[in-house]
């Protein structure tokens, strides 16, 4: 039950009847050497945590270790109360779960580096929002939290999920091609659309930089978590709807594991470059001086 | 290629916000602390590259004594770690050194002395993911990961030493995955260090240290 691309991914699917999520499951309970019931303990931990985090900043906002965000999903939640809401429902609940999380993340709470930390917000800012919308179960999220991971997976495996190794389209890319699989799925797309989905979104994505301000995971990270969970959004959508992408989600792995390579230093976390080097964020930085 | 869980995907789960500056350097600490008896009374964070740079913002500092006192990387207490560390009578600092710069960027020496005097020194890199490696203990280079249960033997390079040490762990049934000896110069001090799967018998100590040639033995379980 290992697969070691897409492509293989898609035919375990196939062979057995399954969505990626539940092949996902089952090669971690065989290969994991470890029951069902373990395993599924541990995904309930991570949704608990996740809800934790994407929600207790809304409650109590609280300042960053590094001063530069507090506050904002506060705001967000607020405006949203009050009607004023130009995304709708399910992309505004995103956005402030995903920032949200951020806050937690960057105010050192307890979060789920999914698969990063500095990625965490996307993948249960899209998952709590649309189980807030379309009431779906604590089991019916944890058992696409695995088709998410599965995603990942192959990312960790072919390519690189590391800021520095890759850029922001490693980290945030990755992230938000886990959270549109994941939600096709959850919406009843077959396991190829869920790949159409992952590949939408790498591709919109792709030659993101890493440029946090000062080297700190807060800013401009926490907005390109709001970035990343409308992608993944709307690359969901374009699959559920019928779009097929002809380039396969191995190939768009590949090719943003080349383009990210291809970074120079300066835009990989380094903090050298990018919004980093703006001379409004080295005002507030103070890193070279 | 070694087994990537879902877990390594969805996780670690962690006290943010940085995988390599919070979660791997409480991990780096955590495993320093495993190396010698507690209780300690004083610990020195030397901090090298971008951990010197930006271990303010990231809670590197905190993360490190939140480790150093057996937080995990998900214990909530590292936000307050200093305070702990304070009423437990732990002297702590910090140094950057921005001077030195033929290190992995994100490295950091651990300088450890506990209540008998004991001293050790640790050097941590961490490589990100929450992954990290040990590669200096008390200035001989090393290299271990703290993912599978450690057994490191600190003796004199002498013959006979590593086939009594693997004697032992025959005897109580370990599997040996990693083993490697690393020493100071020829007829000084060595280091083995044994990694195997699971956990290891508390045991094992004591029966290694029965031999004249060995000075130490820790034991770091996975």
């Amino acid at each position: 039950m290992d697969f070691k691309n897409a492509k293989e991914l898609l035919a375990l699917c196939q062979e057995k009847n399954l969505p990626i999520s539940e092949v996902m499951r089952q090669r971690e309970i065989l290969l994991g050497e470890t029951s069902a019931k373990i395993v599924d303990q541990r995904m309930d931990k991570v949704l608990e945590i996740m809800k934790d985090a994407a929600f207790s900043p809304i409650k109590n906002p609280v300042k960053s270790m590094g001063g530069l965000i507090g506050g904002e999903s506060r705001k967000l939640y607020e405006f949203q109360f009050q009607g004023k809401s130009l995304c709708g429902n399910v992309l505004s609940r995103s956005i402030t779960y995903a920032m949200a999380t951020l806050e937690t993340n960057a105010s050192m709470g307890l979060i789920v580096a999914s698969p990063t930390a500095g990625s965490a917000g996307i993948v249960p800012g899209l998952m709590l929002a649309l189980q807030e919308v379309y009431e779906f179960s604590d089991e019916t999220i944890r058992q696409a939290l695995f088709n998410a991971g599965a995603i990942g997976y192959l990312a960790m495996r072919n390519a690189t999920v590391a800021g520095a190794v890759g850029g922001c389209q490693a980290e945030v890319g990755i992230a938000s091609a886990m959270a549109a699989s994941a939600a096709v799925e959850l919406l009843g797309g077959t396991p190829l659309q869920c790949t159409y989905a992952a590949s939408t979104v790498l591709m919109n994505m792709l030659g993101l930089v890493c440029d946090p301000v000062g080297g700190l995971v807060e800013y401009p990270c926490q907005n390109r978590n709001a970035a990343g969970v409308s992608n993944a959004l709307i690359a969901a959508e374009m699959s559920l709807a019928g779009i097929t992408q002809f380039i396969p989600l191995d190939e768009m792995i590949d090719t943003m594991y080349t383009v990210g390579k291809k970074l120079p230093a300066e835009l990989r976390e380094t903090a050298l470059g990018g919004c980093a080097a703006t001379p409004s964020a080295c005002e507030r930085c103070h890193l070279c001086s | 290629m070694s087994f990537i869980s879902v877990f390594d995907v969805m996780g670690p789960n962690m006290i943010g916000p940085s995988s390599s500056h919070t979660a791997g350097a409480a991990r780096i600490a955590f495993l320093a602390q495993k190396m010698i008896t507690p209780p300690l009374k004083k610990v020195e964070f030397t901090l090298y590259g971008s951990f010197a740079r930006t271990y303010k913002g990231h809670g590197t500092d905190r993360a490190l004594l939140g480790g150093i006192m057996g937080f995990s990387t998900d214990d909530m207490r590292i936000r307050n770690s200093f305070d702990i560390a304070t009423d437990n009578g732990i002297d702590f600092s910090f140094t950057p050194n921005e001077v030195e710069t033929d290190v992995h960027p994100n490295t950091v020496d651990i300088h450890m002395v506990n209540d008998q005097g004991q001293e050790m020194t640790v050097r941590g890199e961490s490589l990100g993911g929450g992954k990290v490696r040990i590669v200096e203990i008390n200035h001989v280079k090393v290299d271990f990961t703290g993912e599978y249960s450690a057994i490191i033997v600190i003796h004199q390079d002498t013959p006979g030493v590593v086939a009594y040490i693997t004697r032992c762990l025959s005897e109580r049934n370990i599997n040996i995955a990693f083993m490697r000896l690393f020493r100071e110069s020829k007829g000084t001090t060595a280091y083995t260090i044994v990694e195997s799967d699971g956990h290891l018998p508390e045991d094992i100590v004591e029966s290694i240290h029965q031999n004249t040639n060995i000075h130490d033995v820790m034991v770091v379980q996975m």
